[in-house]
């Protein structure tokens, strides 16, 4: 048990009353990369935001290398070492490229700032062209770019990313995902995705849950899934 | 004065000039200026007990001259400068297409609009002294002139305090006032109760040097106060919030008029050198540095004091924008979901940014006592909040340059209305032109955020730049004019 990296136990979310996440188990183990694919409104991005402790859980428990998080504040939560690219992008578009990404370092106190990001650029050549852009005047995938590049910047021990295929062009989705990839194979990152492109999680994925209404209904590793046809039924016939 | 108007007609587009030719439109410059300024400036005649007599000042009038020549050459080399505009010229055409439509103010000023600024401001009170005491072509100039300087750099302090919360954190403001409020009554109060109650009569001279670290201590602890509550809220909800502040400190001080003395009002020591009084007493300044009493000097040790806390406003700023609390405002302003994502206590942030931006404006409040010498509630109404708040947006959010424009154009028009005899002759019967002055005021915003919606200065300055290697775009090539 001892290289599980992220764990979670009968965690339970409300939004007021209504309950978004109803029980739900899962972990992520060091150095794979895991998935949760569910449709809209199945509380993947609510798990998401429950394991950055904003929301925090009503019930069960999240512990992160062993220490429960459950109840702590985001930004200690973030200091962990879990960062997080949000669903949205959600970069500081007046800012440049450049401080966007010193602000992902922010959190170490810009220590790796010269150390790392030669190692950005180097996976998202793009953003070294533009790094003194306005970053809001980047495109879609190079604001999703700039979103990883800067929670890696954070030199995580775990990346969430949620949902990072959002609104992008297949051929950029692609590059996303290689990218993904490449960080896991060749830097040993632990990845949790969330996502609704169940095609390209699956195939990236060690570990994969699927959501359904709050609550995991299957699991196995991503080959295993891809394989089901109740997954192929409800999330891949006509994707890809 | 003159030089901008005049100089405008030939502005538009940028045309590469060469020395020469600059030269030759200088000179043909001072020439017409002379020649206009001749029959207005350099002939004077006064009524001399019933004979015309003939007082030529041809000095002056050379002086003026010269100021439209030199005005002129500014232009050219930094609002008519065309490589200040080739720079904004995207180099790669596949680069984004910028949002503003041409180069804003900021963009054609370019970097030397700081230090040019700096060296005016610090000449600008020997201007007025030169000008009211020319051969009385200006009389009372000298007085008035360094007092509107004062009013101007008082809102340009104020302006800079609010645009650390609303610029740069991005947390709407609508009671600034309130810190303006509590820094002018820590120095009234301090001044006339408490130190000389604590230290005795003598420390009175030295209470306004004693009394602006505590104004600016106790201004921001009311700011951090003000932030608590106000934590979870955002945008229309915070600025409420904010309004309902201002207003609470303003019924505070009407009513509690055991501490306050009420809408009586407090009246409070003029300010002194450090410790030495301007008076004409044997242990006055005149006296103390040998030199001849004249009240002017008061008024321009005034302007220095807040033109040096203005300074220390400006580049406390400066720095902290460099510095990961300044990154982590602005990156709050942005976003402030991403921030928390990023693992900044966006509790902390706020709260810094309250509590730093009142800070300011308890010194602005301790400054604003010692120059009036009296204060009462009414100067601290909403209205004074949101005039604060129409300088920093009419300058463009978190530019400080902006907002020196924005102070001198507002406070300029409001006091220009003082001055308009003239209108006396259009207005209707029995009116005033400074009863029009806030009506002019409120015309002049609502052109501007026609015109200009996102403010003088809409460039918003990078706090670093990676060297570079080619250029990319024409965000790329704005350097440093803070």
């Amino acid at each position: 048990m001892s290289d599980v990296l992220l764990q979670g136990t009968g965690v339970e979310t409300f939004y007021g009353k209504i309950q978004a996440l109803k029980g739900i188990d899962f972990e992520v183990r060091k150095g794979e990369i895991a998935t949760v694919i569910g449709s809209n409104g199945a509380g993947k991005s609510t798990l998401m935001m429950t394991i950055c402790g904003t929301p925090r859980a009503r019930a069960g428990r999240i512990t992160f290398d062993g220490q429960d998080i459950t109840q702590m504040p985001t930004h200690e939560i973030v200091h962990l070492g879990i960062a997080q690219s949000p669903e949205g992008r959600r970069i500081f578009p007046r800012m440049s490229v450049y401080e966007n990404l010193q602000m992902g370092a922010t959190v170490n106190a810009l220590k790796n700032l010269d150390e790392d990001l030669p190692k950005v650029f180097k996976l998202f050549p793009r953003l070294e062209e533009r790094r003194n852009q306005r970053a809001g005047t980047l495109s879609g995938g190079e604001q999703q770019m700039l979103a990883i590049g800067r929670a890696l910047m954070a030199r995580p021990r775990l990346l969430l990313l949620d949902e990072p295929s959002l609104g992008l062009a297949p051929i950029i989705v692609k590059q996303i995902f290689a990218a993904i990839k490449a960080l896991n194979e060749e830097q040993g990152l632990t990845v949790l995705l969330v996502e609704q492109n169940a095609f390209h999680a699956l195939r990236l994925a060690h570990r994969a849950y699927v959501m359904v209404n709050g609550k995991i209904t299957m699991t196995g590793t991503g080959a295993e899934l891809l394989k089901r046809p109740e997954v192929r039924a409800a999330y891949l016939e006509g994707s890809h | 004065m003159s030089a901008p108007v005049k100089a405008s007609s030939a502005g538009g587009e940028a045309k590469v000039l060469s020395p020469a030719e600059i030269a030759k439109d200088l000179v043909i410059t001072a020439i017409i200026t002379f020649f206009i300024l001749v029959p207005i400036v350099a002939i004077r005649t006064p009524l001399d007990q019933g004979t015309l007599t003939w007082h030529p000042r041809f000095g002056l009038a050379a002086a003026l001259c010269g100021l439209v020549v030199v005005g002129r050459l500014a232009l050219y080399l930094f609002v008519w400068n065309p490589k200040a505009k080739a720079a904004l010229a995207p180099a790669d055409a596949s680069a984004p297409l910028k949002a503003v439509k041409g180069p804003s103010l900021g963009d054609r000023l370019g970097p030397k609009v700081a230090p040019t600024l700096l060296i005016l401001a610090i000449a600008l009170p020997f201007f007025f002294i030169i000008i009211g005491n020319a051969d009385g072509m200006f009389p009372g100039w000298d007085r008035r002139g360094i007092d509107f300087a004062i009013t101007v750099m008082l809102y340009v302090m104020l302006g800079w305090g609010l645009n650390v919360v609303v610029g740069l954190a991005g947390l709407l403001d609508l009671g600034y006032v309130a810190f303006y409020a509590v820094g002018a009554y820590t120095y009234a109060l301090m001044a006339t109760k408490y130190l000389p109650a604590w230290f005795g009569p003598e420390i009175k001279p030295y209470a306004f040097f004693i009394s602006l670290p505590i104004a600016a201590i106790l201004a921001s602890l009311w700011g951090m106060i003000l932030g608590f509550p106000v934590l979870r809220l955002k945008g229309d909800y915070l600025a409420i919030v904010t309004l309902a502040f201002g207003e609470i400190i303003y019924q505070v001080l009407q009513n509690w008029s055991v501490f306050t003395e009420g809408p009586r009002g407090i009246s409070v020591p003029k300010l002194t050198f450090f410790g030495i009084p301007f008076d004409k007493s044997d242990g006055g300044f005149a006296a103390t540095f040998h030199v001849g009493y004249n009240r002017i000097v008061y008024f321009a040790f005034l302007y220095f004091v807040i033109l040096a806390l203005a300074l220390l406003t400006y580049f406390v700023t400066k720095k902290l924008r460099r510095l990961p609390i300044g990154r982590a405002w602005e990156a709050l302003r942005e976003d402030e979901i991403a921030c928390r994502s990023l693992g900044i206590n966006t509790t902390s942030t706020k709260l810094t940014a309250f509590a730093i931006g009142a800070a300011f404006g308890g010194m602005a409040g301790a400054f604003f006592a010692v120059r009036q010498e009296f204060i009462s509630p009414e100067s601290f109404k909403y209205i004074e909040s949101a005039f604060i708040l129409a300088i920093v947006v009419l300058g463009g959010l978190g530019s400080q340059i902006g907002i020196v424009f924005s102070a001198i154009a507002i406070i300029g028009a409001t006091e220009a209305f003082r001055e308009m005899e003239f209108l006396k002759y259009v207005l209707p019967e029995g009116t005033e032109p400074v009863q029009f002055r806030m009506l002019a005021v409120g015309v002049a915003l609502v052109l501007m955020m026609r015109f200009r919606p996102r403010g003088f200065v809409t460039k918003r300055e990078p706090t670093v730049y990676l060297k570079e290697k080619k250029a990319v775009s024409g965000d790329l090539v704005a350097e440093g004019h803070g």
